[in-house]
């Protein structure tokens, strides 16, 4: 792997790639590595304010996501991996675009001049300008055989003041079958996965997520491949039906495809509460 | 297994309790026109939430409009709603449903009504691990969110689980400068 040349990107992980979904960030990490690029953290950032904080405190949820906008460095890419984090700190970079008295407060509260230009990015759209393929060692399309259905959950729906930005749909899709991989079609790819219910109200979420899973089942598909550390935990956790179906992290799946990291697989897999290992291994991945 | 919370179907509304600046004050917290509903109820068509709460996203819009002020900020479906933006992408007059539902918990946690007491209280939580650490800490969440609840037992197996694959940390991820982050929560009434 070349390790020198790297093209340096700004990268905002978000608490739960920092935590719970440790193997989403490593995976993540290295395959940019693989790309070409470097991931730098964004120094000493602190939690986007999640769900909780524009629930019952917008200011706070302004300024949470401010600080972080206001540690960017002004001329790089800021790399975003949790599409709910995403959303904040877009959500915020516009506020403040459009909004005098915000940009004020901003200044005021940071000692520092807002910059407009700044391009928040999900990892998405880098990976969608890159031919994946010209990086796998022998061009093998390693994921013959692969039926998979492809989970945005909420990302691909946004607020009315986002909805002319750049839209994902279709995205995953399209890559993952650049390596042979077959997307199945099915209902529930934009359903949401219930994210903080999950803890007040699981028994609301238990059955939203079952469905989910019986429609990957249903589309037969092998695994589902979702974008989101959120998602993933909850498709994960709060299934309670017998039969279970691997969840994968789109980072991951890309890192296999493209034949990178044998000895890093094993710390991501073992992470996973479905263990994706026996499918794995059946199409000689593991 | 029944799902259906009681969806409120017919209701005697009272239109004696009007209180006829409420449309106006949703409208200037929130930055949504909410007069621009058509009623077409493409939000509680599409909102996976809505067999959780007593009255669907239009039906709340039609209370504001109303200015039924009291039922609104004491229904479930203002804090049931997580804001996944399903409704306000199938609206036909692209109306900020999430935006218009954060204002209104706002305002029935200012006037002290709140139907979903678990609710707040997650999202408190959540508000305090980041004011003490910078980030969010899901082990220290779940703990103050059941000590709480004083419900120790529930969901015990999948905490479980979560913990023998390594993702409930013991310890948080931590922002350094943390008294930076502490002091954004200063004014803040309702952390």
């Amino acid at each position: 792997m070349q390790k020198d040349n790297l093209t340096n990107l700004s990268y905002y992980p978000g608490c739960s790639l920092a935590t719970t979904a440790a193997e989403n960030n490593s995976s993540l990490i290295y395959l940019f590595r693989h790309l070409g690029f470097n991931l730098v953290e964004l120094n000493d950032w602190n939690c986007c304010g999640s769900s909780s904080a524009h629930s019952i405190d917008s200011n706070l949820a302004f300024d949470l996501a401010g600080r972080n906008l206001s540690l960017a460095p002004p001329d790089l890419p800021l790399l975003v991996a949790c599409p709910s984090c995403l959303l904040r700190l877009r959500q915020a970079h516009l506020h403040l675009k459009n909004d005098e008295t915000a940009r004020n407060r901003f200044e005021r509260t940071w000692g520092q001049p807002f910059n407009p230009k700044l391009e928040i990015l999900h990892f998405f759209e880098f990976l969608d300008q890159i031919d994946l393929l010209s990086f796998s060692k022998d061009h093998t399309l390693r994921l013959e055989g692969l039926k998979f259905v492809p989970y945005y959950g909420c990302m691909l729906a946004r607020p009315p003041i986002l909805r002319h930005e750049k839209n994902y749909f279709g995205l995953m899709e399209k890559i993952i079958s650049c390596f042979g991989a077959t997307p199945q079609k099915w209902s529930f790819s934009s359903r949401c996965c219930g994210t903080f219910l999950t803890v007040a109200r699981p028994e609301v979420v238990t059955p939203m997520v079952n469905e989910i899973i019986l429609g990957a089942k249903m589309a037969k598909a092998d695994c589902i491949v979702t974008a989101c550390a959120m998602c993933h935990m909850n498709l994960e956790v709060r299934c309670s039906l017998k039969e279970k179906i691997p969840i994968m992290h789109f980072s991951e799946i890309i890192s296999l495809a493209l034949g990178l990291g044998k000895s890093e697989y094993k710390g991501w897999f073992s992470r996973h509460l479905v263990d994706p290992k026996p499918l794995l291994k059946a199409l000689e991945l593991f | 297994m029944n799902r259906r919370t009681e969806i409120k179907t017919t209701e005697i509304l009272d239109l004696n309790q009007m209180d006829s600046g409420f449309l106006a004050e949703v409208k200037r917290r929130s930055g949504v026109d909410i007069s621009l509903c058509w009623h077409c109820q493409s939000c509680a068509n599409g909102c996976p939430f809505v067999q959780a709460m007593d009255y669907p996203p239009n039906r709340v819009i039609r209370l504001v409009q109303l200015g039924l002020r009291k039922q609104v900020l004491e229904s479930s479906g203002i804090w049931v709603c997580v804001g996944c933006n399903t409704c306000s992408i199938q609206c036909p007059n692209s109306i900020d449903i999430p935006a218009v539902n954060d204002s209104l918990r706002q305002i029935a946690l200012e006037e002290g009504v709140v139907s979903e007491p678990n609710i707040l209280n997650f999202h408190r939580a959540v508000l305090q691990s980041i004011e003490r650490h910078g980030r969010s800490h899901k082990l220290e969440i779940m703990l103050r969110y059941k000590l709480k609840k004083h419900d120790w037992f529930s969901d015990m197996t999948v905490g479980l689980k979560m913990f023998a694959k390594r993702k409930l940390e013991l310890l948080p991820s931590r922002t350094k400068n943390i008294a930076e982050v502490r002091r954004l929560f200063e004014q803040k009434f309702t952390v």
